[in-house]
């Protein structure tokens, strides 16, 4: 069985056009030996779920630094479901109160990753839980 | 090596005598902390700096004296003897009523300028209503689609006497128009306003990405307002040359000033391509940088910043006029060195880089408050930072002489470098055909993003410190702090507004001036007039850009 290369989708939801944090990521996963597709800025979260559904991705990291999480995240998740994405996980990186972290994970939000995370620890989730493919 | 010892000048052989003798004998007794010591922009830092140094600095031709090219040491030959810098603290949230109470708040407790910071859907020329605006109104700054929003937003606040800044860019013609139809209405002369307008589109391609048309025609509603402005606004700002969001972005001190000055330069060429003459308009654009952890870096950039502007005006464009060569700034603290971890710990980063904005020799500065990493700052949180500039002003005598730093071996050697690193990026970007051709190649977008991957490394490795964060981190923090939420409800207020406004209007007239202004915009004529008409008349901003939009089409970013 060879092994699947983790496919991530790097999302910028919303008006905010702050993507230095996204670039970042996007680059250590695939330093990291990922396979990364960033989205580009301002998609919708129908955007960026249909480019989950058609890039096959097993994660979604939505980068979001404007104060719009409550409203776009648990979307982007309602519409992969929608879409049969069940196992793929959504994370969210950015600018989000610690006290909104619970409702967000309530509604399907995999994992936040708040200011300060390291690169390291975001590799290291996702490797401990993309369900393995072949 | 006796060729190179021929070549050792009576400095370097005092160095050279130093080291042999007192430094080599202590490195065995305790050598160095590290192998390398590095600034936040992961430029080496030698152990001292000596005369040998800054040799090749002439104290005449380089630093010379304030007031004098190429004003290294500051434009004003008192520094801040005579007048203080300008404290000007960014804000804006909510609805135009919330952010005007605050204006009021912020007048009250001393700050002498305002600074207007727009939501989202305002800086991509999107009203309220639209479905891109949801979740988005009200959030990072005030919310504005209309005139009547502008109304309240400077309601009993005269604008002929106050000045105020506003970060706006994509859309920025429109909302200086709606600007000044608001103080028309107050009766206030347009000759007397003064102020600034962001307005910088080069650095929304190159790091903020707040874009709406396509760049060329960009640049010409930017020289619109230059135009406009120079004729009917006179002592009005209409550019702030911004590198901030260049710093933010991940650029290094090195990068942020050479981009930004390369911007600067590129405005210059388009206005004088456009028929204006250097001496009369360029006088009247201004610059905004960062100001970040490292201390004395950050000083060096801002003293290099004003050389290299004095040296290129005189040596591009034959510039004459004392205002042309004279680069003036404001500064804010750098929102992105600001944590989230132990919060409180912001209110000492933000005094240290104020203080560094200080002695750069600041016309205006900005400082973060302790909570901005969080969300937009509460009113203590605001007063907390705007009293730091109060006490940096007033107790620590760094204001009493000029430029205190001018001389210092470190510092000196320090602004060289900065201006010899950026005339080198100057020479790369003459190359690729100009600034706004480098943006279309996408160079300074790349460099800045390889710039911010190899601090994110140098923090993942420790070599890079944040206290709080990859250091001293705590697991049980003992502060909470409070933070300011922005309610859903704005929006239902804000569109409420807005279906107010429109069905108050006169249709017809709003149709005409959109008509006439899409047709400015086709023959190349200024969009000045027809947008001020426009807004007068209630044509929301979204609206107006729209019908740019139409003209112009939509900016994409390709892949870089």
């Amino acid at each position: 069985m060879s092994e699947r290369k983790i496919r991530v989708l790097v999302a910028k939801p919303g008006l905010d056009g702050h993507d230095r944090g996204a670039k970042v990521i996007a680059r250590a996963l695939r330093d990291a030996g990922m396979e990364v597709i960033y989205t580009g800025l301002r998609q919708t979260p129908e955007m960026i779920a249909a480019a989950a559904l058609q890039e096959d991705v097993d994660a979604v990291g939505v980068s979001i630094l404007s104060g719009a999480h409550n409203t776009l995240c648990p979307r982007i998740v309602e519409l992969l479901r929608e879409r049969g994405l069940n196992d793929c996980l959504v994370l969210v990186g950015g600018i989000v109160p610690k006290e909104d972290v619970p409702r967000l994970k309530e509604q399907g939000i995999a994992e936040v990753f708040l200011p300060g995370t390291s690169t390291e620890d975001i590799v290291r989730f996702l490797r401990a839980n993309v369900h393995p493919r072949t | 090596m006796p060729e190179t010892k021929e070549l050792t000048t009576p400095e370097q052989a005092s160095v050279e005598r130093w080291e042999q003798e007192t430094l080599a004998p202590a490195l065995k007794q305790r050598p160095e902390r590290k192998q390398k010591f590095e600034t936040v922009s992961l430029a080496p830092v030698n152990r001292l700096y000596t005369p040998a140094d800054t040799a090749d600095v002439d104290y005449e031709r380089d630093t010379s004296f304030p007031g004098e090219f190429p004003y290294t040491r500051g434009i004003h030959p008192t520094g801040y003897r005579g007048k203080l810098w300008t404290m000007r603290q960014f804000a804006g949230f909510s609805t135009p009523e919330e952010t005007n109470a605050r204006f009021k708040y912020l007048l009250e407790h001393g700050q002498t300028g305002l600074s207007v910071a727009y939501d989202l859907p305002t800086l991509m020329g999107y009203d309220a209503d639209s479905p891109l605006s949801e979740g988005e109104v009200g959030k990072c700054g005030v919310a504005v689609s209309s005139l009547a929003d502008m109304e309240v937003l400077f309601d009993g606040i005269p604008l002929e006497q106050v000045t105020v800044s506003q970060t706006i860019n994509a859309p920025a013609s429109v909302l200086l128009a709606m600007y000044l139809v608001v103080a028309e209405k107050q009766g206030a002369d347009f000759r007397k306003i003064s102020g600034t307008l962001q307005n910088d589109i080069l650095k929304e391609y190159i790091a903020q990405k707040e874009w709406i048309y396509p760049i060329r025609p960009a640049m010409k509603l930017v020289v619109d307002t230059f135009e406009f402005c120079t004729r009917h606004v006179p002592k009005y700002n209409p550019i702030s040359v911004s590198g901030y969001h260049i710093r933010e972005a991940g650029a290094t001190a090195l990068q942020e000033l050479a981009f930004t000055l390369r911007d600067g330069i590129e405005y210059v060429q388009w206005g004088v391509a456009a028929g204006l003459d250097v001496d009369e308009f360029v006088p009247r654009i201004s610059f905004f940088f960062n100001a970040h952890n490292d201390f004395f870096e950050e000083i060096a950039k801002y003293r290099a910043a004003r050389r290299i502007w004095a040296r290129a005006m005189r040596e591009r464009f034959d510039a004459r006029n004392a205002r042309t060569l004279q680069l003036r700034f404001h500064t804010q603290t750098a929102g992105v060195s600001l944590t989230v971890q132990q919060p409180l710990n912001n209110i000492v980063r933000v005094a240290i880089q104020a203080l560094a904005g200080v002695l750069g020799g600041t016309q205006s500065l900005h400082t973060d408050a302790y909570d901005e990493a969080l969300a937009l700052p509460t009113d203590q949180a605001a007063l907390i930072a705007l009293r730091t500039q109060q006490i940096i002003a007033e107790e620590t005598g760094v204001v009493n002489a000029v430029d205190p730093l001018g001389g210092s071996y470190f510092v000196e050697s320090l602004t060289k470098q900065m201006e010899d690193g950026a005339l080198d990026y100057f020479a790369k970007i003459d190359s690729l055909g100009g600034m706004v051709a480098a943006v279309e190649q996408g160079f300074p977008q790349r460099e800045i993003q390889e710039s911010a991957y190899q601090y994110q490394k140098a923090v993942e490795r420790g070599e890079q410190t944040i206290v709080g964060v990859n250091k001293y981190a705590m697991e049980d923090e003992p502060v909470k702090v409070d933070v300011l939420i922005i309610d859903e409800a704005v929006r239902d207020h804000q569109v409420e507004r807005l279906q107010r406004t429109k069905a108050q209007r006169d249709n017809g007239a709003v149709a005409n001036a959109l008509e006439k202004l899409k047709r400015a915009a086709r023959d190349n004529e200024n969009t000045m007039p027809a947008t001020i008409e426009a807004v007068r008349a209630y044509a929301t901003l979204g609206e107006v850009c729209d019908a740019l939009r139409d003209v112009y089409g939509l900016y994409e970013e390709p892949a870089f």
